[in-house]
């Protein structure tokens, strides 16, 4: 019953990691989660689609800037951005996390709106939140923030940022 | 006084919406500035429609006129818009042609300020996103904290009861409002009252469980804030005993009247593949004829051990949404009842001395017990390194709550799922071809929560 938050997880080894589609299925918490490259993204989504994972539920970006040391599976090369797409199975009644590494470098990724037409505000969500860039997206254009603005908010060196209150009329007391 | 003139003789038409104000790609284009992909995004995307295909679709409907389409603006201080939800319609007469909502006015960054907080402080964030449904961002937050301490297992049985409860009575006022909103943009005013009144009749109980009407903070990770008040299984009673006379008020009021079928049947049609498409769920998708409820299909909680329907809709129109809705109250009652049933002694919060602090009488006697106080409120507590998701039903679908944890006592990313925000996306294809009057009707059956929207 005990927790114990200071335990460092140990990397699953190499040979006991299981793959689906060609890329490394883990477990986090007891939810399996996929992961795959840019290069497979689109294609594994398709078959995951056939596969009965019928509905992208949801899909949003973590900024790993701060946080370099994150358990991977071996072959997967840590970077910057990380798009996280949960999936869902009407049928089977089970969920797949998808997540995929994006560089720094080049922030960018295939939309996934010909296939799940409902991650469109999701993607322009993460597009103005991290400026990720969705390759093939009809309108990627900022969605929460205004279109004039500077940066992208959750991105990791963001500043939280301070506005300065000017109490006015202190004086005139 | 700026210093920009305005030509007093100028007609005010030849200002398009999108110079009106400065905020220009994310607004309506006009027809002839259009690209192909731009209307696929609007009306073809989710029948897998080919581009010469959406391009037909996009052509106008045979009138006499050339040009006779007009671009108007709806909100965000639309009455009927919920908050502030602005939609920007072309119209041609009163049919809409394309619809396109603008979010972001509610816009906080309450996912920035999540990652500032720790997961103690992280409740008072999360439960003011959907502010009409409190207790389910506190359970999908305190849920994932809880996964990822590994502690999900041992929340004690009458914390996990007390949260169904809420649960429930929350979806019970949550729905309640949607009555009462739903019937004021349709034109019975006389419900907005009454649903209100049920709604803070509901709120009452919350208020004497947790001191507030509505974002409570009482559901945290470990289990709840406090126990049930004393007195608290009559004024449950007494919630069951008023309100279900008072839903068959309803029935009588709108269900079987004529007026209000015809404003609603057929009104804001979406299909169940448009609607898994869209991401659609909780009443929008159930109204479609897919039986999806998290509760029965996905249990969290105790849920596998009530006995509750899953109210589904057969043509996916506004007035499936409505009767959803109100049947769900039906059921929430239903399930509130097995719940007094069995509703547990014991402890309301797990006893693990990392995520709870000791008891208000210890402080007065141990002075270890006052460190540990200070200690977990002022430095909270850390939770292991992982990510995980933890989704639940709320009263608008499925209201997710993505987790990254580095390791220290705040979340390295806290995102929420919010299914208003799924659905605001569904607007534009129920809209589509039907009456301007009816974008009210399809808004307010869709039951959008702006803060949930825009977070």
């Amino acid at each position: 019953m005990s927790v114990e938050p200071d335990k460092v997880v140990e990397p699953v080894e190499t040979t006991a990691v299981p793959l689906l589609h060609g890329a490394p299925l883990t477990d986090s918490f007891g939810q399996a989660v996929l992961h795959v490259t840019r290069e497979q993204y689109t294609d594994v989504m398709c078959r995951l689609a056939d596969d009965g994972y019928t509905v992208a539920i949801d899909l949003t970006a973590v900024d790993y800037l701060e946080f370099a040391g994150r358990v991977l599976p071996d072959g997967v090369e840590p970077e910057r951005f990380e798009v996280v797409v949960n999936l869902l199975d009407l049928v089977n009644r089970k969920r797949l996390r998808v997540r995929v590494q994006v560089p720094e470098a080049e922030p960018a990724i295939p939309s996934l709106f010909d296939l799940h037409p409902g991650t469109e505000a999701f993607e322009r969500e993460v597009f103005d939140m991290f400026g990720i860039d969705f390759t093939g997206h009809p309108d990627m254009t900022r969605i929460l923030m205004p279109e004039d603005w500077d940066g992208h908010p959750l991105r990791k060196d963001y500043a939280i940022g301070e506005i300065p209150v000017q109490f006015k009329h202190v004086g005139a007391r | 006084m700026s210093d920009t003139t305005i030509d007093p003789g100028a007609p005010w038409t030849t200002l398009a919406p999108t110079e009106q104000t400065g905020e220009g790609a994310q607004e309506m284009k006009r027809r002839s500035e259009l690209g192909p992909r731009e209307l696929l995004r609007e009306v073809g995307s989710v029948l897998r429609m080919s581009e010469a295909e959406v391009a037909k679709l996009g052509e106008l409907p045979p009138a006499p006129d050339e040009d006779q389409t007009m671009i108007i603006n709806m909100g965000p201080q639309h009455p009927s818009t919920h908050g502030v939800l602005r939609l920007m319609l072309e119209l041609q007469g009163e049919t809409v042609l394309r619809c396109k909502p603008i979010i972001g006015y509610l816009h906080t960054g309450m996912e920035k300020t999540g990652e500032q907080l720790t997961y103690m402080q992280g409740g008072t964030n999360v439960t003011r996103m959907d502010y009409l449904s409190p207790f389910f961002n506190e359970l999908a937050f305190s849920m994932a904290t809880e996964r990822l301490l590994g502690i999900d297992g041992d929340i004690p049985e009458r914390a996990v009861w007390m949260r169904m409860l809420l649960s429930e009575l929350n979806r019970m006022s949550s729905h309640l409002l949607f009555l009462a909103t739903n019937g004021m943009d349709i034109g019975a005013v006389s419900m907005m009252i009454y649903g209100w009144r049920e709604r803070e009749e509901v709120l009452r109980f919350f208020q004497k469980v947790t001191g507030l009407r509505m974002n409570h903070n009482f559901i945290r990770p470990g289990g709840v804030a406090a126990d049930l008040p004393p007195g608290w299984r009559d004024d449950v009673l007494r919630l069951l005993d008023m309100i279900p006379p008072r839903l068959d008020e309803y029935d009588v009021l709108m269900t079987g009247q004529p007026i209000w079928r015809e404003r609603l049947q057929g009104v804001g049609v979406i299909t169940p593949d448009e609607a898994l498409a869209l991401g659609a769920t909780g009443p929008v998708l159930r109204s479609t004829g897919v039986a999806w409820d998290l509760r029965r299909d996905l249990p969290y909680l105790h849920y596998d051990e009530v006995d509750f329907d899953v109210i589904v809709g057969s043509y996916g129109d506004a007035f499936d949404r409505y009767a959803i809705r109100l049947n769900e109250v039906r059921e929430s009652m239903k399930i509130v009842r097995q719940i007094l049933d069995r509703m547990p002694q014991g402890d309301y919060r797990v006893q693990n001395k990392k995520v709870t602090p000791p008891p208000r009488a210890r402080i007065d006697e141990s002075m270890e017990a006052l460190i540990h106080h200070f200690k977990i409120f002022t430095e909270g507590f850390k939770v292991p390194a992982g990510e995980v998701y933890v989704g639940i039903e709320s009263p608008r679908g499925e209201l997710g709550c993505y987790i990254a944890s580095d390791g220290s006592a705040t979340p390295y990313r806290m995102h929420m799922r919010a299914p208003s925000f799924a659905h605001v996306q569904c607007l534009p294809h129920m809209m589509r071809g039907g009456l301007v009057a009816d974008a009210v009707a399809v808004i307010s059956s869709v039951d959008p929560v702006l803060g949930d929207v825009d977070r």
